[in-house]
């Protein structure tokens, strides 16, 4: 296709469509900022004109020196390398902005910023939730699945320079969401808060983000599709679909920041958790498998443990997780019967959420000494296992009776912690430490000792904080429903936030030692990359022969 | 207007997605399970431990 136009002198055809955009992106976004009457809008026009002139630049550079032509007869990794440092990058703001936010709601006295009322919790909490979901976990996906795709394809990845296309202008949806969020630009959509423009800059980068993998499929050596291939497509159609209709919205002028959503009233309220639950299942969990379903055996140098599990797993969980969102809606205005249609499809998920457990955690069988010595093997153990806890707590809260005592306490705050941070964050991290030495051609990690440092700082943060959040919010559920003999409610709104505050500093603790963590790993990978590399120095690996012969190993 | 009362487009879309639903899992199972399909899924289960030359140096 494209790399058939490719020489190593001349820029491609790929190279050169990118560079025109740009140039438009760049010139578009200058007079946009110039006849837009609206402070906000011309707030983010700068994001993006300093974005796009810059990206032009480079390009200019990049092209004159011919740094854009590509060899197809090896990987593309650099962008998979640029994912990473973005990955750990991000990784460190969300947790930062996250403890930040925990310390506000521990002492609030003494984390209130009168002056800078864009440190607020409401603006910091939005800020952390998108950092940590969309920054951390969308690059680790980006990075793992053009990453993976490309390995078991057999094949360099489609579009030539497109892939950067994905890496920069998914990061320019990044800055543009959390400068958005603290200069209080935002739709009010729970982790759908960025407006309407920056909501089409990211379809645009997002279906740019499923050609390259369709592209790439689409040239693949190896006959079959591997089934985390078949994960991270569910996630990256799903996402598009869920992105472009909770989002449509009428803008108030070409020119303004501030849009007004197509849905209102109980409608509104269906399809944001239709997206919100889905953007749950299909990025936080489909991608997040699609990682396992690649680094785990890799790791373990064992085999899936069923690949007919994972068939069954995967059809499955993508077609009962679609219809879970109304749990999030007990005793609203919307209809019973689709409350318990909500929570119905939510208690089933726990047939494929388990098949994805099992089929994880049973991959390690002939390999379970591998727990003990290996602390990376370790960490993706017990990410499964909270992926396994998680997704047994996550039924059993969307029952309505439960959801009675756990809504809008913090026990939905623990809940989605054992999730986001033993799950996705303990599984990205393993994923990651596999990667680096890989990418960079090392022989091994800088420090395995600091690793087991991580595991175990993060392990105690993630318990601390989840089992806070489990007394804080039965606590707090059972004082909102206690009544006195006369029939009054016992307790007061106030009373129940003052009864938190202990569980409030234990959780800002679990916090900070999960950052800690990810600080001493970000250390541990800075030493890896800069160790000195083993044999053959070229950074970009040459793609395997296809169809490859199986060395299926003896059972 | 007897075709489309609420209860007959309720009835059609729980019994029709009961079937639908019941039609692409047992599609899904009896792919899973062909037997002519086992020597590609065991390939497959397979398919990460290639040894290439990217991942080990």
């Amino acid at each position: 296709m494209t790399q058939a136009v490719a020489t190593r002198d001349e820029a491609s055809l790929d190279t050169i469509v990118l560079y025109t955009v740009t140039g438009l992106l760049a010139l578009g976004s200058i007079l946009a900022t110039a006849f837009s009457p609206d402070p906000s809008f011309r707030f983010h026009g700068y994001v993006m004109i300093a974005g796009f002139v810059t990206a032009f630049c480079v390009m200019s550079v990049g092209i004159g020196s011919g740094r854009f032509r590509s060899d197809p007869s090896r990987y593309s990794d650099g962008v998979v390398r640029a994912g990473v440092i973005a990955t750990m990058f991000w990784a460190i703001a969300g947790l930062a902005a996250g403890v930040v936010a925990a310390a506000q709601l521990a002492w609030p006295n003494v984390f209130y910023f009168p002056d800078a009322g864009w440190l607020n919790f409401g603006r910091l909490r939005p800020l952390h939730t998108s950092a940590v979901i969309f920054a951390f976990g969308g690059n680790a996906l980006i990075a793992t699945s053009f990453y993976v795709v490309q390995r078991t394809c057999k094949a360099r990845l489609a579009g030539g320079a497109w892939p950067w296309f994905v890496f920069w202008g998914y990061q320019l949806f990044i800055v543009l969401a959390a400068t958005g969020y603290l200069a209080g630009i935002t739709q009010s959509k729970e982790y759908a808060e960025p407006e309407w423009y920056v909501d089409l800059w990211l379809t645009v980068v997002w279906v740019a983000y499923l050609l390259v993998f369709l592209g790439t499929i689409w040239k693949r050596k190896e006959p079959h599709i591997y089934v985390a291939n078949w994960f991270y497509l569910a996630f990256i159609v799903t996402i598009a679909l869920l992105h472009v209709v909770n989002n449509l919205a009428m803008p108030v002028g070409l020119l303004e920041a501030k849009s007004y959503s197509a849905f209102a009233g109980v409608q509104d309220a269906l399809t944001q958790w239709w997206y919100g639950h889905n953007a749950v299942g299909f990025f936080l969990t489909a991608g997040f498998l699609a990682m396992m379903y690649y680094f785990v055996p890799k790791r373990a140098e064992r085999p899936v443990y069923s690949y007919r599990l994972s068939i069954v797993h995967f059809w499955s969980l993508i077609f009962i997780y679609i219809w879970a969102g109304p749990h999030h809606l007990h005793f609203t205005a919307l209809p019973q019967w689709t409350q318990t249609l909500g929570m119905t499809f939510s208690v089933m998920l726990w047939m494929p959420s388990w098949g994805g457990m099992i089929n994880g955690l049973m991959t390690l069988s002939g390999a379970w000494d591998k727990i003990r010595t290996d602390p990376v093997i370790r960490m993706m153990v017990v990410a499964i296992a909270f992926y396994g806890m998680a997704t047994f707590e996550g039924p059993l809260m969307s029952v309505r009776a439960v959801n009675a005592l756990s809504h809008y306490t913090d026990w939905t705050i623990g809940h989605v912690h054992s999730g986001a941070l033993g799950w996705n964050g303990f599984i990205t991290f393993a994923c990651i430490y596999c990667l680096v030495p890989w990418l960079w051609k090392k022989e091994r990690l800088w420090s395995n000792t600091l690793v087991e440092w991580h595991f175990w700082i993060a392990t105690t943060g993630v318990l601390l904080y989840i089992s806070s959040m489990w007394v804080s919010g039965i606590m707090e559920g059972l004082m909102w429903r206690e009544y006195t003999p006369q029939g009054y409610l016992a307790n007061a709104f106030v009373e129940t936030v003052a009864a938190k505050h202990i569980p409030n500093i234990i959780r800002t603790l679990g916090g900070l030692m999960f950052l800690v963590g990810a600080l001493i790993m970000s250390y541990n990978l800075w030493r890896t990359i800069r160790m000195p590399s083993t044999a053959k120095a070229e950074l970009e690996s040459p793609i395997a022969a296809a169809p490859a012969p199986v060395a299926i190993a003896a059972e | 207007m007897s075709g489309l009362t609420y209860e007959a487009v309720a009835r059609f879309a729980q019994q029709g997605g009961t079937l639908y639903f019941a039609a692409i899992f047992i599609a899904g199972l009896i792919y899973a399970l062909w037997p002519r399909n086992k020597e590609a899924f065991r390939r497959l289960a397979h398919l990460p431990l290639e040894k290439d030359e990217s991942d080990h140096v």
